[in-house]
C-alpha cells in the first residue's frame, strides 16, 4: 500500500515512468525526495528540474519524462475560472468577452499571440480554447477531448502567410529574412500545438484517471521507432541521430581493439622506458594490433515501403566508412543501379539520398520490387562488387510481388562473398507471409531482423571485426 | 555537515550572473541541489553550450579554487589520483647509510613526503573551498569510471601503504561529458544530471549581448535568429553557442553593423566548419 499524500503522489509518479521504460533506481527516488525538500514546492518548474536532476538520466528520456509530469503534476486543474484567469493577466491585456468568440475571433487573437511570443499568454489561451472547443460530450457525465478538434477550428498552419506578412514588414521577400522568420514562426506553431495536446492529455486524465492516460499518452523513444511505420517527424530525427550513433560505435570500436591482444613488441619503446628503471625493462610495450578492415556492399532496395529503412542504413554505413577498407553502394526497385558516385567524401548524405533517387537507373520495368531481375542484374553488371574480402548486406522487405526470386544468383554471391547478411525491416512474424520470399532466402542467406535503430546498433557491432 | 555555498536557487542566479554565466532557472535549481545534497554534477551537452564554463563561473561565484582534470584516453591512476614519487624513493634509499634498519626505510619511504598527488587526491584533501571539475569523462576509458565511484560517493581515497584519506571540506564536483560514449549506470547513479542544451531565443540573446556588449541589440537579435534557423537544418555540426559568440565578434572585427545576406555568406565560415555544411546552409537561406 503506498503512502498518500505528496510522498505516495511522487513514488506513483516515479512508477509510472518505470513503466514507460525510464530505468529510475531506489537511490535515485531517494535523491528526488530529499532534492523535494530543498527546493520550493509552490514553484512547479523547480520541482520539475529537481526530478529531472535526480532521475532522469538520458536526454532521450527527457520528453517521455516532460509529458509524464504534466500530467502527474499540472499546472491547473478543472476549468480554468474567469476570475483566476482574469487575476493572471496584465492589467493592460484585454479583459475576455462572456460570450463565447467564434473561430475567426480566436484564429486572430491567436495570431496576435503567435507574433508577440508571448509563452504564458500562449498557454491560459490554450486553456481557453481546449475548454471551449476541445469537448465532445460522450456520454451523460463524460467527456471526451480532442485535440484534433481544437487544431482543426484554427488551423495554425494556415496562419502561416499573414504572420509572414506582419513580422517582415515590408522587408523584401524570399531573402533571408524570411527563411529566419519562418524559421522562428514554425517552431512557436509547433509549440502551441504541443501545448493544447498536453491541455487535452490534462483534461483526460482528470476525466478518466491519470494512471490510464499515462500509460497511452508515452511515445517510444526514437530509436526503437519501427523503420516501417516511422512518421516523417520520426525519420527527420533518426537522421539526426546518424551521425551521434556513428561516433558513439566508432569510440566502442577503437575502445574494443585497443583492448584485444595488442602486437609485436616495440623494441625501441621498450629500451627508451627501461631507462626510468635503471635499465630493467619493467614493463614492455607494444605496436597497436592493426585492425583488420572489411570491404563493405551494401545491396538496399529503395522502393517506397523501405526506403526510409534504406536510407537510415546506407546513411550509417557513409558515417562509419572509416572503419571499412572500402564502401561500394547499390539501389534497385526492379533493376540495380550503382550509387557509390553520389556518396562523396564529406558531401551532404542526406543531398546524396535525393539525388539517388533523381537520377539512379532503377526502374526497369514497371516500378514495383523484383527481388528476381535486380539481384541478377547485380551479379551480371558488377561481377567484381563481391569478392573474398567483401561483407555484403542486402536491405529490403522481400516483398517479391510474387516474381522469380533469383535465388540461383544469390546463393552465388553469398558464396563468392566472406559474410553476407539480409537486413530485414519487418517484424519476424510478418516474414514468409503474402508476397514475402523470406522463406526462399533464408536458405541461402542469414536473415537479420532489423525493425530500429537499435537492432541496426546491435548488428553493426557484430558486423565489424573485434 | 559543512555549511551550503548558495542560500537558495535566486542566490544562484544572482551570483553566477555577477560572475558573468547568466543560467536559466533550471540550470540554477540544480547548481543550487548539487550543492545542498553534496551530489556531484554531471552535465551533458553538445560542444561548446558552456558546459565547462559553468563549472569555472560556479567556482569564481563562491570563491573557491578550480581544480581540473581533464580527461583523455590513456588516463590512469598515476596521472589521476596519486603516484608514488619512484625516483626520490630510490634516492632516499641508496643514500641511507649502510647500518639503517630495513624496516625505518621501508616505512620511511611510503610517507607523506614521497606522494605525487594528482587533482583527484588534491581535491579531496583541500581544507580551503574547493571546486573539482572532471573535464571530458566521456574521453576517458572505462576504467577510469571505476576510480571515480569511490571519489565521489563517498569523497574518499584509499592508498593502499597510507590508508583511506577522507575530504575534509567536501568539494563541489562537477563532471563534464560530451555523450562520445554512455556513461556507465553505476556513475550516473552517483550523480545529478544536467541536460544543458542550446539556449532559447531570449537567454542566447541576452549571453551574445554580455560577452560581446559592443554589439548593437539589433544586430545580436538577427543573428540569433538566424543561428536557430540553421540549427533547424539537417547539419553535421550545429553551431552552438560558442559559435554565436565568435560570430560577434567577427561581425563586430568586420564593422557590419547588419546581417544581411552577403554578409552571411561571407561569414560562414565562423558558424559552421563543415563544407558540406555550408553548402547546405547556403542553398537553403539561398545566399548565392
Amino acid at each position: 500500500m503506498a503512502p498518500a499524500g505528496l510522498l505516495g503522489r511522487e513514488i506513483a509518479f516515479f512508477e509510472a515512468l518505470r513503466g514507460a521504460g525510464v530505468p529510475v533506481a531506489l537511490s535515485e527516488v531517494l535523491d528526488a525526495t530529499r532534492a523535494m525538500g530543498a527546493v520550493d514546492l509552490l514553484d512547479r518548474e523547480s520541482l520539475r528540474t529537481a526530478f529531472a536532476a535526480t532521475a532522469v538520466k538520458r536526454p532521450n528520456h527527457r520528453a517521455v519524462f516532460d509529458r509524464l509530469f504534466d500530467l502527474w503534476w499540472p499546472a491547473v486543474t478543472g476549468e480554468p475560472t474567469r476570475a483566476q484567469d482574469l487575476a493572471e493577466r496584465e492589467p493592460d491585456e484585454q479583459a475576455p468577452s462572456d460570450e463565447p468568440a467564434d473561430a475567426g475571433q480566436l484564429r486572430d487573437a491567436l495570431r496576435d499571440l503567435l507574433l508577440s511570443g508571448d509563452e504564458e499568454a500562449l498557454r491560459r489561451f490554450t486553456r481557453e480554447v481546449v475548454g471551449s472547443l476541445g469537448r465532445a460530450d460522450a456520454a451523460p457525465g463524460r467527456q471526451n477531448w480532442f485535440s484534433y478538434r481544437v487544431l482543426r477550428a484554427l488551423s495554425p498552419e494556415t496562419l502561416m502567410a499573414s504572420l509572414l506578412e506582419r513580422l517582415l514588414e515590408g522587408q523584401q521577400r524570399g531573402g533571408l529574412a524570411e527563411r529566419v522568420a519562418r524559421q522562428t514562426l514554425t517552431e512557436r506553431i509547433r509549440q502551441f500545438q504541443e501545448m493544447v495536446e498536453a491541455e487535452i492529455r490534462r483534461r483526460l486524465a482528470e476525466d478518466r484517471g491519470v494512471e490510464q492516460v499515462s500509460r497511452t499518452a508515452v511515445q517510444p523513444l526514437t530509436e526503437q521507432v519501427d523503420f516501417l511505420r516511422a512518421s516523417r517527424a520520426d525519420m527527420l530525427e533518426l537522421r539526426r541521430q546518424v551521425f551521434p550513433l556513428a561516433r558513439r560505435l566508432a569510440t566502442r570500436l577503437t575502445a574494443r581493439r585497443r583492448l584485444g591482444r595488442s602486437g609485436r613488441l616495440d623494441f625501441r619503446r621498450t629500451v627508451r622506458a627501461s631507462l626510468g628503471t635503471g635499465g630493467v625493462p619493467l614493463v614492455t610495450h607494444h605496436r597497436p594490433h592493426k585492425p583488420h578492415k572489411p570491404e563493405l556492399t551494401v545491396l538496399c532496395d529503395v522502393s517506397g515501403s523501405v526506403a526510409g529503412f534504406a536510407h537510415f542504413t546506407l546513411m550509417l554505413a557513409y558515417a562509419l566508412r572509416e572503419q571499412f577498407s572500402k564502401v561500394r553502394a547499390f539501389a534497385f526497385i526492379d533493376t540495380t543501379d550503382e550509387v557509390t558516385r553520389f556518396f562523396t567524401p564529406g558531401g551532404d548524405v542526406a543531398d546524396a539520398l535525393a539525388t539517388m533517387s533523381a537520377e539512379a537507373d532503377l526502374v526497369w520495368f514497371d516500378g514495383h520490387s523484383d527481388y528476381g531481375h535486380s539481384l541478377e542484374e547485380f551479379a551480371t553488371r558488377y561481377p567484381d562488387a563481391v569478392g573474398p574480402r567483401t561483407s555484403l548486406l542486402i536491405l529490403g522487405d522481400a516483398r517479391n510481388n510474387y516474381r522469380a526470386t533469383g535465388i540461383g544468383a544469390l546463393r552465388q554471391l553469398v558464396q563468392r562473398s566472406r559474410h553476407a547478411y539480409w537486413l530485414n525491416p519487418e517484424p519476424v512474424a510478418y516474414w514468409s507471409s503474402g508476397d514475402s520470399a523470406v522463406a526462399q532466402y533464408a536458405e541461402v542467406i542469414e536473415m537479420v531482423e532489423v525493425r530500429n535503430a537499435v537492432q541496426l546498433e546491435d548488428f553493426v557491432q557484430r558486423l565489424l571485426p573485434q | 555537515m559543512q555549511s551550503p555555498y548558495f542560500a537558495s536557487v535566486d542566490d544562484v542566479e544572482q551570483r553566477l550572473s555577477a560572475v558573468g554565466y547568466l543560467p536559466d532557472h533550471a540550470i540554477a535549481t540544480t547548481v543550487f541541489l548539487a550543492d545542498r545534497l553534496g551530489k556531484p554534477l554531471l552535465i551533458e551537452g553538445p560542444a561548446g553550450v558552456g558546459k565547462t564554463e559553468l563549472a569555472k563561473a560556479v567556482a569564481s561565484a563562491v570563491g573557491a579554487e578550480l581544480i581540473r582534470l581533464q580527461c583523455y584516453e590513456g588516463l590512469d591512476e598515476a596521472r589521476a589520483l596519486y603516484e608514488w614519487n619512484y625516483k626520490k624513493q630510490l634516492l632516499r634509499i641508496q643514500a641511507a647509510s649502510d647500518d639503517a634498519a630495513w624496516d625505518d626505510i621501508h616505512d620511511d619511504v611510503f610517507a607523506e613526503e614521497f606522494l605525487l598527488s594528482r587533482p583527484l587526491l588534491t581535491a579531496i584533501r583541500r581544507t580551503e573551498p574547493t571546486v573539482l571539475l572532471i573535464d571530458e569523462t566521456d574521453k576517458a576509458d572505462v576504467e577510469v569510471e571505476g576510480l571515480l565511484l569511490e571519489v565521489l560517493s563517498d569523497f574518499q581515497v584509499t592508498i593502499p601503504e597510507l590508508g583511506t584519506i577522507t575530504a575534509v571540506r567536501r568539494p563541489l564536483v562537477f563532471l563534464t561529458s560530451n555523450a562520445t560514449r554512455e556513461l556507465s549506470e553505476a556513475l550516473k547513479r552517483r550523480c545529478l544530471y544536467l541536460h544543458l542544451d542550446y539556449p532559447d531565443a531570449a537567454r542566447e540573446k541576452a549571453i551574445v549581448l554580455s560577452r560581446v556588449p559592443e554589439v548593437a541589440e539589433r544586430l545580436a537579435d538577427q543573428l540569433v535568429q538566424t543561428v536557430r534557423a540553421l540549427r533547424a537544418m539537417e547539419l553535421k555540426k550545429s553551431p552552438s553557442l560558442a559559435e554565436s559568440i565568435d560570430w560577434a565578434h567577427t561581425l563586430l572585427a568586420l564593422g557590419l553593423d547588419t546581417l544581411d545576406e552577403q554578409a552571411v555568406k561571407d561569414t560562414l565560415g565562423v558558424v559552421l566548419k563543415h563544407a558540406s555544411d555550408q553548402a547546405r546552409a547556403t542553398t537553403q537561406l539561398k545566399l548565392n
